[in-house]
């Protein structure tokens, strides 16, 4: 299997822990990612809001490299570039006109994009390209007893919600549950976590942190598993704020990356899970299993 | 005018302005006027309406004083005024197939805005027209006797009065009706509103009068599957499905369901929609009719292993009314007209994610707390939560499915009423706390206005807004365990958060499943939404574009009990009426085969109507015209053109269109 790779700008700055978790898993599982060559700004949402022609552009490009480079799907692993390029392809196809302007553009860096580019977040291509079955058979270290409140937040199912339900998406319970992992029922898996609001807004972004956070504890969720680096910036790095406003709510928020790797067997430390503001407990002990052999 | 001298052909020309309709758009006395000068053309005239008695008068007038021989109207659809004209015609003395009607509303003045360019289409094609009816030969219409015997599918209400209706009025009824027992949607409602009157108590009644009518037939447990033929004498197929046990034998003692080796009842029971059990041998609630039980081949263990000990066989004993070798078997009918009342079905309120049904178990819908309020249902009339205690504080949920773009465009119509109605029920039973979410309550039925109001004065809370979503996740002390509304209040004008313990969705109607496949049966049309058509929303409301072919009841949209049944009344008078005057009137215009015909069967296959066989004295192909619809496909497909059709014979179309593009 193999795929384009789109990190964007954030798996290589704040949510490195995001890469350092999916290559390694990704490879374990016998999954090529190629990355993008001079791949730019997928448009990003701030920017798709302020200009949407000029946006449209910087994510176009991506995708015509993408097409160049041989048109395997483009996986995708920040929700926010998920959305812009899948938002761009149907600007693309519904308006003609924005569509003559990005191929204007597109030609004056001798590129072309005829629209066929795949848009893939891993979380997808791992639950149906690769399957939870071939996934199960990679588990060694389940995670039997750790309780999980799966978080997808709002890019990756709406509006586009093309691999699962738009409401109540089940994908990464799913997938919690092949590891091993006890998913927790978490009504507030598709609400906004707060996004950029927490910086400029923050009475009203870190509200919604909170909440999901407070839920997650009332749960009693061991970890938040997320598959968004936004979320997992917002859910992480503002307890200090959070608990002078509202008081404690400490629940860790990890990808969901992570924790495979984990059940794979890898350490902690090179899935990056020592970046953690708020850290990950040890996963809680293995109990003497009766005589159940492992899945052959 | 140059009339004369044309081979005696003395046309009269009249455009209608329809009021405004058509000379709001379209220079009508310009149309006359160059009309007027084309040779043939006698008269011609513009009029404020044509279909009116002064205008049909001064048709007749005109045809004795000008010794008029053929006739053209320009002015609306054929469907609304062909008939009016040609009856005013033959008062007149003339064949009424020496006229020809143009129209230029539908086809003009309602659809361009370019009065110059429509005034030059209404020419085009009067012109045409007129040309076209120079060639109009006389024509005779043929009678066919109608067979006096209705079908109605569906045993709903609307179905189960239309029945009685013809039945009463001395008709033979088939009566087919897919489950088990009629009853339909209404025999699962516990009171009806705005009365309050027991839905039982005025059902039941009339299911035994079906049972016991001589003049119906009743097949439960039966489709349609094949429709033959055409109005007055249509041949009809019925699967009957096999229930193990014979009708003619069983008396509904229900010793056999006591008897079964399952001692209590295990399987969903489709009646209390899911709610509560049944057996394997079950009869469906206890007013049924028939009163006769039914075996379910999935879930019976002689059937489905042929190894159980049939105790039922037993308790049945000399009786012996079960038959486990019974078979499906098709049943041929003729009858003359079929009434179409096959009903609806519940929106499925899973489509709605965001309502939580399927997901928290006091999320219910509108007809599963029917269920629940009836006191022949599963809880004996208890409302209950699904951990046995009473809700203190229950929400509905209106327009779910309905009036929604993303699920249903339509207003269901009922569900305002019936969850009002449902409301005060749970006022009465547990005195709970009742808040309605609504978008706009609907109440215009009679007495419908009224019952909101007392429902005001019944204490319910009317909150406006489209609820955002259903939740168990809670913010404040008082939402912990119970289920979340989210709510933009729309009147108040901010975002509510309602805590309740038990949510009703007022789930909307939609077509059944199968309505496509049932539309192609009848040959019906359906609306966008897959609704049956009616041949016209205002004046032909229970017809189908099929003759003898009526529809009644919800298939047709949704509507509540009083407007199903006057449906069902007005369908069951239309048939009536055919069959009262004993004969169909066929329109001449069916298809012949000329002596030319080479017999090479090529137009056999194509008939849709089966009307065309070969006859192997002659070696021809033979149209029975009783069975010729005047589809002119034979005609348009021989190869040697050797089919013509009456008022469709090549003079006849070739002039029309050298008429039409004559500039």
């Amino acid at each position: 299997m193999n795929y384009s790779y789109f990190p964007g700008c954030s798996l290589k700055g704040l949510g490195r822990a995001y890469e350092e978790s999916l290559i390694p898993v990704m490879r374990h599982l016998g999954v090529e990612m190629t990355e993008l060559p001079d791949w730019n700004c997928c448009g990003a949402t701030a920017y798709m809001s302020v200009d949407e022609r000029q946006a449209s552009i910087l994510a176009a490009r991506n995708l015509a490299i993408a097409e160049k480079a041989g048109g395997q799907d483009l996986l995708t692993p920040c929700s926010a570039c998920y959305l812009v390029l899948n938002k761009t392809k149907h600007y693309l196809r519904e308006t003609p006109a924005m569509r003559a302007e990005v191929q204007q553009a597109l030609s004056r860096a001798h590129l072309d994009y005829s629209g066929n580019t795949k848009v893939r977040h891993p979380l997808d291509v791992l639950v149906n390209d690769v399957g939870l079955d071939a996934i199960r058979e990679k588990v060694v270290r389940p995670l039997t007893g750790l309780k999980v409140a799966p978080y997808y937040g709002c890019q990756l199912v709406r509006p586009y919600s093309t691999f699962d339900d738009a409401w109540n998406p089940t994908s990464m319970d799913r997938l919690m549950t092949t590891l091993g992992a006890e998913v927790v029922h978490y009504p507030l898996k598709t609400k906004c976590c707060g996004a950029s609001l927490t910086g400029t807004v923050p009475e009203a972004g870190l509200r919604l942190t909170y909440i999901l956070l407070l839920e997650a504890v009332r749960r009693k969720a061991d970890v938040i598993s997320t598959v968004c680096p936004l979320c997992q910036f917002n859910l992480d790095a503002y307890h200090g704020q959070i608990e002078r406003r509202w008081g404690k709510v400490r629940v860790a928020t990890v990808y969901f990356t992570q924790l495979m790797g984990l059940a794979f067997g890898m350490s902690p430390r090179e899935l990056g899970l020592n970046r953690n503001f708020i850290p990950m407990a040890p996963l809680p002990p293995l109990h003497a299993q009766p005589s159940e052999s492992s899945t052959p | 005018m140059n009339g004369t001298n044309h081979n005696g052909i003395r046309i009269g020309y009249y455009i209608c302005h329809c009021g405004h309709n058509i000379a709001g758009v379209i220079d009508c006395g310009e149309v006359a006027r160059r009309i007027g000068v084309l040779p043939g053309v006698v008269v011609s005239r513009d009029y404020k309406y044509m279909c009116s008695e002064p205008g049909q008068e001064l048709l007749r007038q005109d045809i004795r004083a000008h010794d008029l021989n053929r006739i053209v109207v320009a002015s609306c659809s054929p469907l609304l005024h062909e008939h009016t004209f040609r009856t005013a015609v033959e008062d007149a003395g003339l064949n009424p197939y020496h006229f020809q009607m143009v129209n230029i509303r539908e086809h003009a003045s309602w659809v361009h805005t370019d009065h110059a360019a429509a005034t030059e289409k209404a020419v085009d094609l009067s012109r045409a027209a007129v040309m076209r009816v120079r060639h109009h030969r006389a024509l005779t219409t043929t009678r066919v006797p109608i067979n006096p015997a209705v079908l109605v599918v569906g045993g709903g209400i609307a179905g189960i009065h239309a029945a009685l209706t013809l039945a009463n009025a001395g008709k033979q009824v088939f009566l087919v009706e897919r489950e088990p027992s009629i009853g339909g949607h209404m025999a699962k409602f516990d009171k009806t509103f705005p009365t309050l009157d027991c839905a039982a108590c005025i059902l039941t009644p009339k299911m035994s009068s079906v049972r016991a009518h001589k003049g119906i037939t009743l097949w439960t447990y039966s489709e349609v599957a094949k429709v033959e033929g055409y109005v007055g004498n249509y041949t009809v197929t019925v699967r009957r499905r096999p229930r193990y046990v014979n009708e003619a034998l069983c008396i509904g003692c229900q010793e056999c369901i006591s008897a079964c080796v399952y001692r209590e009842p295990k399987f969903p029971d489709e009646f209390n929609v899911g709610l509560g059990k049944r057996k394997p041998v079950y009869i469906p609630f206890p007013q049924a009719v028939p009163q006769v039980v039914v075996i379910d081949p999935d879930r019976c263990l002689e059937l489905k292993t042929g190894r159980c000990k049939k105790t039922c066989v037993d308790a049945c004993a000399d009786r012996n009314a079960i038959d486990f070798t019974q078979k499906e078997s098709l049943e041929q009918i003729q009858v003359g007209n079929i009434i179409v009342a096959t009903g609806f079905r519940l929106f499925d309120a899973k489509r709605i994610p965001q309502y939580g049904y399927g997901m928290y178990p006091n999320v219910v819908t509108s007809l599963e707390l029917e269920r629940l309020v009836t006191s022949s249902g599963p809880t004996g009339g208890e409302i209950r939560l699904r951990d046995g205690s009473a809700p203190r504080s229950v929400g509905f949920i209106l327009c779910v499915g309905s009036r929604d773009l993303k699920t249903n465009r339509w207003c269901s119509r009922t569900c305002c009423m019936h969850s009002m109605k449902l409301a005060q029920l749970v006022r009465e039973h547990t005195g709970a706390d009742v808040t309605v979410f609504y978008l706009d309550i609907r109440a215009p039925g009679k007495g419908c206005e009224e019952f909101y109001d007392r429902s005001l004065k019944e204490g319910i809370q009317f909150v406006r807004g489209r609820v955002a979503e259903v939740t168990d996740w809670a913010l404040a002390p008082e939402e912990e365990g119970k289920l979340v509304i989210r709510v933009e209040d729309t009147l108040a004008g901010f975002v509510r958060r309602i805590p309740v313990d038990m949510i009703v969705l007022a789930v909307g109607m939609e077509p059944q499943s199968d309505a496509q496949s049932v539309r192609r049966l009848f040959n019906m049309s359906c609306g966008t939404e897959g609704w049956f058509l009616e041949k016209h929303p205002k004046l032909a409301p229970v017809s189908t574009f099929t003759d003898g072919v009526f529809i009644a009841g919800c298939c047709q949209g949704p509507k509540d009990i009083p407007d199903s049944i006057a449906q069902a009344g007005a369908a069951a008078a239309e048939a009536m009426a055919l069959i009262d005057r004993g004969y169909i009137e066929q329109e001449p215009n069916t298809a012949h085969v000329l002596d030319d015909c080479c017999g090479c069967k090529s137009c056999i296959p194509l008939c849709p109507y089966t009307a065309i066989s070969f006859d192997a004295g002659s070696q021809k192909a033979v149209i029975n015209e009783a069975l010729c619809k005047g589809c002119g496909t034979c005609a348009g497909s021989c190869p040697s053109g050797s089919i013509t059709q009456n008022l469709f014979d090549d003079d006849e179309v070739f002039s029309e269109i050298e008429g039409l593009l004559h500039a």
